[in-house]
């Protein structure tokens, strides 16, 4: 036994036990999480990926201070039951922007990860406002007091700088001009031309509650609908070898 | 001189903590900015006070057990809040009308789960650790706390720690990291109390009359030190304005799903086990009074079990975006990790040779038999889920929460209380418990409480599982999400009111320790000058 015979050394010294626990406790760590920033399949780029606008941004605030994701994952797995169900297993590229992610971990509703365009707006609004008057077996919170909470975007700038400048690819003139855009989105009849040149065609521009103004109501419903939306798996084959 | 360096510092805190309240940009930093300006404001007073007044001098000779005494209440009032809360929204997932109408903005499902989990794990559990690290490192070193006041730097900073955390999810402010939600300028704080308590254990354990350094140490520091790596490495973020509780985490989707779980893995394994299983390692001998069975196993299964559990992380994250290799290697070490585990239980279990007829006659040892038999259970079911196909099934259902609260109720919980038990008779010098019978009463109706959620958990857990997985014979999905949700139902009223009786068991426990303080006999007065290993 003079392996164990030399723990002594360890247990006569605070200073080595800490130093060789730390060590000890480092290895898993390192192995599991340098190489996923660097292997193929979680870094790659998918195209259609692009950052959220300032509404959804704002409206991805709202999800997590809620604490959406207690209840609702991000992730669906590739079991038959899920793909028929969710739709498309979910990339590692589609939650690349996301700071943090929103993966989950539990689903006592179910999954979100595309739920966007599925519901109509008023859909989002009254299950919101009531979920059991749409789905009356629902166990879900009302979120009406949403629509009373007025938002102008006012830091939602600074919220964008700070993403970018964690590598999310916000240019300067959407860094700039984010309070404008956030307005734009939630306002059909304004000019967004601006807001659809930096993030793409494909933006949802309506107004989301039917109120006017902008409430926390539209930003969550904007950030809702283009969940999962953004790969179009009809003309994207991912690599199955994961 | 020291105190005007305090002055000046709680000076400046002050200051800054009023422009805080003044700039806020959202309300949950608001409300801090003030409480941290109360806080700050009355220590300042507090100090200018005393300063150049005559200093009591610290007695050297006598363990710093006042700040025990204060863990100690401190573990039982996070304790009920904890279960309290948690008992609250297990019926508000039964009956969602408990999620009241006036009370949207603030006490929803969503928010009031971020308060359980941490009132329970942090508040609870932290208090339970730094108190009952304290008193062994004392007992075992036979030497007086180091660092003279910073233990009740410690203490109290911990327990702004937790008001902010707990304010902050109500009124809004989280980072969403499961077990980690506080924001930017919490975590700071949580930092600067780490290491304050490293160093007044370590100090400890550097002035220490023993040659050795007992067993339960090494577990208690192996905590200490892994969630301090844990805490910073998972807490990376980039506050937006430093007048908003708003902050941007460095890592995204896939590394930070993996580093979160890396983290919130480990927040089980370190401070749910290691820092527990020193707990254990201290006073299940003391209260089999027997010595630990295996010196040798001890020695295997720690450094095993703190190597191991660190790789276990993944196994939250089957068939998800991170690669195969990384999950796979999550399932292998979480199964692996079976073995250590069972050394510990197999280690405290044994202690009691020789000993075991005193479980007719000590309930409070039973309890203590009983927590390793649910650490036992819940570290063989913990690698079975990890397995993938079993995880395919479990994941995302109930079953992990009933797996959870057998870990969390029957382990933590039961070896907490014993623990108590032991500490408030020999902190407050009184000879014996108030009442034995009320402990009994105690330990049965946590035991059938958690038996009632556990299995209604796994009932509820596979049901769902296997619900929205059944296909007919043309292929498609029988069920919809809505109908599994309300085949939930009756499972979840049995889960409240598991709850409820846990949380009754918890509540006669403090009933008995304040009549132990008030009414039991008192022990002659000790010869407290020699600090003695005890």
């Amino acid at each position: 036994m003079s392996i164990i015979d030399k723990h002594k050394i360890l247990e006569k010294n605070a200073t080595l036990l800490l130093i060789f626990s730390f060590l000890v406790v480092t290895i898993g760590g390192l192995v599991q999480i340098t190489p996923l920033f660097y292997l193929e399949n979680t870094i790659e780029k998918v195209e259609g990926m692009r950052p959220y606008t300032p509404l959804e941004m704002a409206g991805r605030e709202v999800y997590i201070r809620e604490g959406c994701y207690t209840c609702h994952s991000q992730m669906i797995r590739p079991l038959r039951d899920e793909v028929e169900r969710y739709g498309h297993y979910s990339l590692a590229a589609e939650s690349m922007y996301d700071h943090p992610h929103q993966w989950g971990s539990k689903r006592t509703g179910p999954d979100l990860a595309r739920v966007g365009g599925r519901y109509s707006d008023e859909w989002h609004v009254d299950h919101l406002r009531d979920p059991q008057s749409v789905v009356p077996e629902s166990v879900m919170p009302k979120y009406g007091f949403l629509e009373d909470k007025r938002i102008d975007g006012r830091y939602i700038g600074d919220l964008l700088a700070t993403n970018a400048m964690v590598g999310v690819p916000y240019t300067q003139a959407m860094i700039d001009d984010a309070q404008r855009d956030f307005r734009a989105q939630a306002d059909p009849d304004s000019d967004y031309d601006g807001l659809l040149e930096r993030y793409g065609e494909d933006i949802n521009v309506r107004n989301f509650d039917g109120q006017p103004g902008v409430s926390e109501m539209d930003a969550l419903v904007a950030y809702l609908q283009m969940l999962g939306t953004l790969v179009d798996f009809s003309t994207f084959t991912p690599d199955a070898s994961r | 001189m020291s105190n005007y360096i305090k002055l000046i510092a709680l000076g400046l805190v002050t200051f800054f903590a009023m422009l805080g309240t003044n700039f806020a940009r959202d309300l949950a930093y608001q409300v801090h900015a003030f409480i941290v300006m109360a806080v700050a404001g009355g220590l300042f007073l507090y100090t200018l006070r005393q300063t150049d007044e005559p200093q009591k001098a610290e007695p050297k000779h006598e363990y710093f057990d006042s700040v025990v005494r204060a863990g100690v209440i401190a573990t039982m009032f996070w304790g009920i809040v904890g279960f309290l809360v948690g008992t609250f929204i297990a019926f508000q997932l039964a009956f969602p009308a408990l999620n009241f109408d006036w009370a949207e903005g603030l006490a929803n499902f969503g928010r009031l789960r971020p308060l359980h989990t941490s009132a329970v794990i942090f508040a609870f559990g932290g208090n339970a650790l730094i108190a009952t690290s304290f008193y062994v490192v004392q007992r075992t070193s036979a030497a007086r706390l180091w660092g003279g006041n910073l233990g009740w730097f410690v203490f109290w900073g911990y327990q702004l720690f937790i008001v902010l955390a707990a304010t902050g999810y109500l009124l809004g402010g989280t980072q969403s990291k499961e077990y980690a939600e506080p924001e930017w300028y919490v975590d700071l704080w949580l930092t600067v109390v780490w290491v304050a308590y490293l160093a007044t254990y370590l100090g400890t354990i550097v002035k220490r009359r023993e040659p050795h350094i007992y067993v339960a140490n090494w577990f208690y520091l192996g905590f200490i030190v892994t969630v301090a790596m844990l805490h910073l490495v998972n807490n990376l973020t980039i506050p937006v304005s430093i007048w908003g509780s708003k902050s941007v985490i460095v890592w995204s989707g896939v590394q930070d799903a993996m580093v979160q779980w890396w983290y919130g893995h480990n927040a089980v394994g370190f401070f749910l086990t290691a820092g527990f299983l020193g707990m254990m390692y201290y006073f299940v001998p003391k209260q089999a009074g027997r010595p630990v069975y295996s010196y040798k196993l001890s020695i295997i299964h720690f450094w095993a079990l703190i190597f191991l559990y660190i790789w276990a992380g993944p196994h939250h994250l089957h068939y998800t975006a991170l690669p195969d290799w990384a999950s796979t290697l999550g399932m292998v070490f979480s199964i692996v990790l079976w073995m250590p585990s069972w050394g510990g239980m197999i280690n405290g279990l044994m202690t009691l040779q020789g000993a075991w007829d005193k479980l007719r006659t000590d309930p409070v040892l039973r309890m203590m038999v009983l927590a390793l038999g649910f650490y036992a259970m819940s570290t063989f079911e913990g690698p079975m889920m990890s397995i993938r196909a079993v995880n395919a099934l479990s994941h995302y259902t109930d079953w992990t929460i009933g797996h959870v609260h057998s870990g969390a109720l029957g382990w933590n919980g039961m070896i907490t209380f014993g623990a108590m038990y032991y500490l408030v008779p020999v902190l407050w010098k009184r000879e014996r418990l108030y009442s034995l019978s009320l402990v009994s009463w105690h330990f049965w109706l946590a035991t059938i409480g958690i038996v009632l959620y556990a299995a209604s958990m796994w009932v509820t857990g596979i049901m769902e599982g296997l619900m929205w997985r059944e296909v007919d014979a043309n292929g498609f999905l029988v069920n919809s999400f809505a109908d599994t949700v309300a085949a939930k139902f009756p499972m979840y009223v049995v889960r409240g009111l598991g709850g409820v009786m846990f949380l009754l068991g918890a509540l006669i426990m403090v009933f008995n320790l304040w009549m132990t303080v008030r009414k039991a006999p008192a022990k002659d007065a000790q010869l407290s000058v020699a600090v003695p290993a005890e």
